[in-house]
């Protein structure tokens, strides 16, 4: 037998560890290394744990994550040049925006969400495996545009994701008088209510919330929200879960060489306003050839990220490539996104290569799964 | 996790069982499964195909990862597990019952070639370093 999986990092050893590490130890957490962190991939089974959420409620440690919080009067200015969508949608204190930071080429540095709390506060949420780089990258683009501008890194916030359609009323039981300070929270909206700041925010394609807090109280509140009925769910059961949802992977969907246009993202892009953001005139002097599609596949097989896509459109311009791929939980199928020529529709039939076999799957839109129930 | 006296094992994870009528078992080791987590999908070789030893004759896939499952000696399919084609999760729930295929030998002494229980214990605790 011989294994080959993006979550099997064989012979490096893990440096990072989240403040709940021995807690998911302690939990019998498979725990593997995910891009120098070590985190937990299921706690006994990635499945029960997709279908707990979805029906359910569960947990996430997703501390790995970095929180940074830009401070000073200039910093709504800086996001206008910094980041691709409009920061000035962000009129309410509280709301959350979703956006990529791109380079001069057009391509992603990352996705992150930016939280607007006061003129001269944001909090920003950038990914794990690209948090040295993008604070690299705002460091240098602060020194250029803020110099004034505080960028400052909160490694000392654990993050907890608790989703899924009892996701809130559980946190609800949990911390007192947090029901009145959140249940007016609507989507992608977020409140500081004691020592947490609460988002009602996901990577699940459910409700529910994304709680910070200190990391020194993150192991006391995991295990109340445990007691409270929400099970634990590991990095498994998070990537089928953003899978059926139809969220991009930042590394797989879409890197530095891929433009957000082409990656399922033109609707995080303002090219409407004439804000000048860094990659925009990149983005405008490139042809958009290429779109991220669903797949399902007909016959039985999992698609996996890299296999090859052929259409019925000939050449190079009729074949693609799947970017994220998996085995559906809810649809008890095998999906994927990839990215194929414009050309392709929903509807459309395609041949994935896996493996020697080339087999038949159908293109779609994504989402898969919203809420607990299928859209395809 | 149990390593039964009356198995062989491969260096990849799969056990071997020689029946009575001379026929051999092949499946995966429970580590192999607890490896690869939660199954969704098993292809098995078709009936009558001749496999050399590691040879590559049938796929596993679990939610996240693939494997390959290799001949453990030469020798004639005979039979795949039908089970698997609607519960690859039977794997999970017992590896040493869910086999994938059976093989008719061309030399059953090549079974001498692998790993006994023991020998299977000392790869575990090698590869747990």
């Amino acid at each position: 037998m011989d294994v080959t999986s993006p979550f099997l990092f064989l012979g490096r050893s893990p440096v990072k560890t989240t403040s709940l590490n021995q807690t998911h130890r302690d939990m019998n957490a498979k725990m593997v290394d995910f891009g120098g962190w070590d985190m937990p991939l299921h706690y006994g089974s990635q499945l029960d744990e997709h279908h707990q959420v979805r029906s359910d409620a569960g947990m996430f440690d997703v501390s790995h994550m970095l929180a940074v919080d830009i401070k000073g009067e200039v910093a709504r200015a800086f996001f206008r040049r910094l980041i691709a969508n409009n920061v000035d949608k962000l009129t309410q204190p509280g709301k959350a925006l979703y956006t990529c930071m791109l380079n001069p080429r057009g391509g992603v540095i990352d996705d992150l969400i930016i939280y607007f709390l006061t003129e001269s506060h944001f909090r920003m949420v950038v990914n794990a495996g690209t948090a040295d780089k993008d604070m690299a990258w705002m460091l240098a683009q602060r020194d250029q545009l803020a110099p004034g501008l505080e960028i400052v890194p909160r490694r000392d916030l654990a993050m907890i994701a608790v989703q899924g359609p009892n996701g809130r009323a559980k946190v609800w039981q949990v911390i007192a008088g947090a029901q009145a300070a959140t249940e007016n929270l609507k989507l992608f909206q977020a409140v500081t209510y004691d020592k947490y700041f609460i988002a009602r925010t996901g990577y699940t394609g459910e409700d529910g919330f994304e709680i910070m807090l200190p990391a020194n109280d993150a192991a006391g509140f995991w295990h109340a929200l445990h007691a409270a009925g929400v099970a634990p769910a590991g990095l498994g059961a998070r990537d089928t879960l953003r899978l059926e949802a139809g969220m991009n992977l930042y590394g797989q969907d879409m890197d530095e060489t891929t433009s957000p246009l082409e990656s399922g993202l033109t609707w995080t892009v303002d090219l409407k306003s004439d804000r000048d953001f860094i990659g925009k005139q990149a983005l405008l002097e490139m042809p958009v050839k290429q779109q991220l599609i669903g797949l399902i596949l007909l016959e039985r097989g999992v698609l996996r990220s890299h296999q090859k896509v052929a259409t019925r459109y000939d050449g190079d311009e009729g074949t693609g490539e799947i970017t994220s791929g998996g085995f559906s939980p809810t649809l008890n199928q095998s999906i994927a996104l990839a990215r194929l020529p414009l050309s392709v529709s929903p509807g459309d039939e395609v041949q994935v290569s896996v493996r020697d076999k080339m087999l038949r799957a159908k293109a779609v839109k994504y989402p898969f799964v919203r809420n607990g129930k299928s859209l395809v | 996790m149990s390593i039964p006296n009356n198995l062989k094992y491969t260096k990849s994870h799969e056990w071997v069982r020689l029946e009575d009528d001379g026929i051999v078992t092949v499946g995966i080791t429970p580590h192999a499964q607890e490896l690869l987590g939660d199954m969704v999908f098993v292809e098995t070789p078709d009936i009558g195909r001749k496999l050399d030893q590691g040879e590559e004759c049938a796929v596993v896939e679990s939610v996240k990862a693939a494997a390959d499952v290799y001949a453990p000696i030469s020798g004639e399919v005979t039979a795949a597990n039908p089970d698997l084609e609607t519960a690859p999760e039977k794997i999970n729930q017992d590896a040493y019952a869910a086999w994938l295929f059976k093989l008719r030998p061309v030399n059953v002494a090549d079974l001498n070639n692998l790993l006994d229980a023991a020998g299977y214990q000392k790869l575990l605790e090698s590869e747990e370093d």
